[in-house]
């Protein structure tokens, strides 16, 4: 299989003499990225249960630096709102849950960012995302990636070399996550603020304007929840404990993969 | 032990320590240069103080964003939050405000009280900029007024102020703030707005503007303020009915 590269595990082995074979004795996962994981994984829970919290409050959508019920939508959203401003089509208004929500989201906006600069700090200087993200340049023909692509069918469970290295789609999407898609939502986030837009004005300018910042930051959302489902969806048909063990412990709870 | 459980601890332990220390750094400057806000406490406490004590470190003195004229929104917009409908509001109305007065109090060295004629005899400053509502809509108008920190300079403020809370006609609306936004150079105290007088809708005659928050601190029908060294004072919600309604103190988000 050609995303497999096994050789690329040795680096983490390097006990002179070792009889084991290098993906029993190395963990499948860094300490450091399971534990980010997990806290990146329940903020993003916080931040995507709020986020839709406050957007039902204006669920308009506009492009441009300012926006509201007597410009041009740009889209709304088909949902009830939580206050009477706009228009639903709905005739009763949803409870208000914004203070708790905005409180919570900023909360969890500052953890993850935090744990994401500690990630990307250890992910570089480690030599995490070098070894485990960026694919091998001949991973990148288009040969190599239509074949990859054939061999990712929902239906065909993953060969046992999946198990200790990320194949070239994984690494892709999970290299768009980590240095697009995350970056990009916390910047359209920062510029929705009036003070720190005030410090960094670009961070609003460059993206059109505030509401226009807000547009995106509601389109990178979904784009992360989507990565959500696959994700989920892969895990469970690679075998939802084994590698749900495997980022929690450190390695595969299967047994043929246990010594 | 083996070269990868060895390079494992050095990570943690270099992780740990950078935390640690970096909360460790973070608490110290909070307690020194009062970066704590008054609802920095509870579970909620962590983002707001890191926000609030960011903002403060590096952006003290930094000012809202300004808009060219073309960017004005037209229509102006008003949101829902109108006047009180009593016959005292209604009567302040018909007889063009003569008798609105803005106290001025706390710890002030010259209490006063301000006709609107007296707040527009001060030195008159105009800006253009974004009031963005909590919910998500915004609107950008050219406001007019006097700064606030004009009129606080006039009465005097003493050493021991901290923040500064401010009171609508309506007797549940009020906010406070610290003396950093009080006395910063965009924080207008609003009579005007798009070369005319403010509109009723939009707060007037008399509203507190303050750019670089979200809209919900820029209180309408403003007639009281009061300068104070506690903001516990002022009951549990700190002079604050956003803090009141279970909203963040400091809305600059």
């Amino acid at each position: 299989m050609a995303t497999l590269r096994p050789a690329q595990l040795s680096v983490e082995v390097t006990a002179p003499g070792s009889a084991a074979p290098a993906a029993k004795s190395a963990p499948r996962h860094f300490v450091l990225v399971r534990v980010t994981h997990w806290i990146v994984a329940f903020c993003f829970f916080a931040l995507l249960l709020t986020g839709i919290e406050i957007l039902i409050s204006h669920p308009r959508f506009y492009w441009g630096e300012t926006g509201n019920v007597h410009t041009k939508a740009f889209f709304q959203i088909p949902i009830p709102s939580s206050r009477d401003m706009v228009q639903t089509g709905y005739n009763y208004v949803l409870p208000d849950q914004n203070g708790w929500s905005r409180y919570l989201h900023f909360e969890a906006a500052w953890i993850l960012v935090l744990t994401g600069l500690l990630y990307g700090i250890f992910g570089f200087f480690s030599g995490h995302f070098r070894k485990n993200l960026l694919p091998a340049a001949s991973d990148l023909s288009w040969r190599s990636l239509s074949a990859a692509i054939a061999d990712h069918s929902p239906f065909k469970r993953p060969g046992a070399g999946d198990a200790s290295s990320y194949n070239v789609l994984q690494r892709l999407t999970y290299l768009l996550v980590v240095f697009v898609l995350f970056p990009l939502v916390i910047w359209t986030g920062l510029a929705m603020s009036p003070a720190f837009t005030g410090i960094f004005p670009a961070t609003a300018t460059l993206l059109g304007g505030r509401q226009s910042a807000r547009t995106i930051h509601f389109f990178v959302s979904i784009a992360l929840v989507l990565f959500l489902i696959v994700h989920i969806v892969m895990i469970f048909l690679a075998g939802f404990w084994s590698r749900t063990w495997a980022m929690i412990a450190g390695r595969p709870a299967a047994q043929k993969e246990r010594t | 032990m083996t070269d990868i459980s060895r390079r494992k601890l050095i990570f943690t332990g270099l992780g740990a320590v950078a935390g640690l220390s970096g909360v460790g750094i973070a608490a110290h400057l909070a307690g020194k240069y009062g970066l704590i806000p008054p609802d920095g406490g509870g579970i909620y406490g962590l983002g707001e103080t890191l926000t609030y004590a960011s903002h403060r470190l590096i952006g003290r003195h930094s000012l809202a964003r300004e808009f060219p004229p073309s960017q004005i929104s037209n229509p102006a917009f008003a949101n829902e939050i109108g006047p009180p409908l009593d016959a005292a509001f209604k009567h302040l109305q018909a007889t063009n405000f003569a008798d609105w007065r803005l106290t001025v109090d706390g710890l002030v060295d010259r209490p006063a009280s301000f006709t609107l004629p007296q707040l527009r005899s001060f030195p008159s400053r105009s800006q253009i900029t974004e009031i963005a509502c909590e919910e998500g809509w915004s609107h950008i108008a050219e406001w007019h007024g006097v700064p606030l920190s004009h009129v606080l300079n006039l009465v005097g403020v003493q050493p021991q102020a901290r923040y500064v809370v401010y009171f609508s006609i309506q007797p549940d609306w009020k906010e406070s703030i610290d003396m950093d936004d009080a006395m910063h150079p965009q924080t207008f105290l609003t009579y005007g707005m798009n070369g005319a007088e403010l509109p009723v809708p939009s707060g007037g005659p008399l509203r507190l503007r303050i750019p670089r928050q979200l809209g919900y601190k820029s209180v309408k029908f403003l007639t009281h303020i009061t300068v104070t060294d506690d903001l516990k004072k002022f009951g549990k919600d700190g002079g604050s009915a956003a803090v009141g309604a279970g909203y963040a103190w400091y809305a600059g988000i």
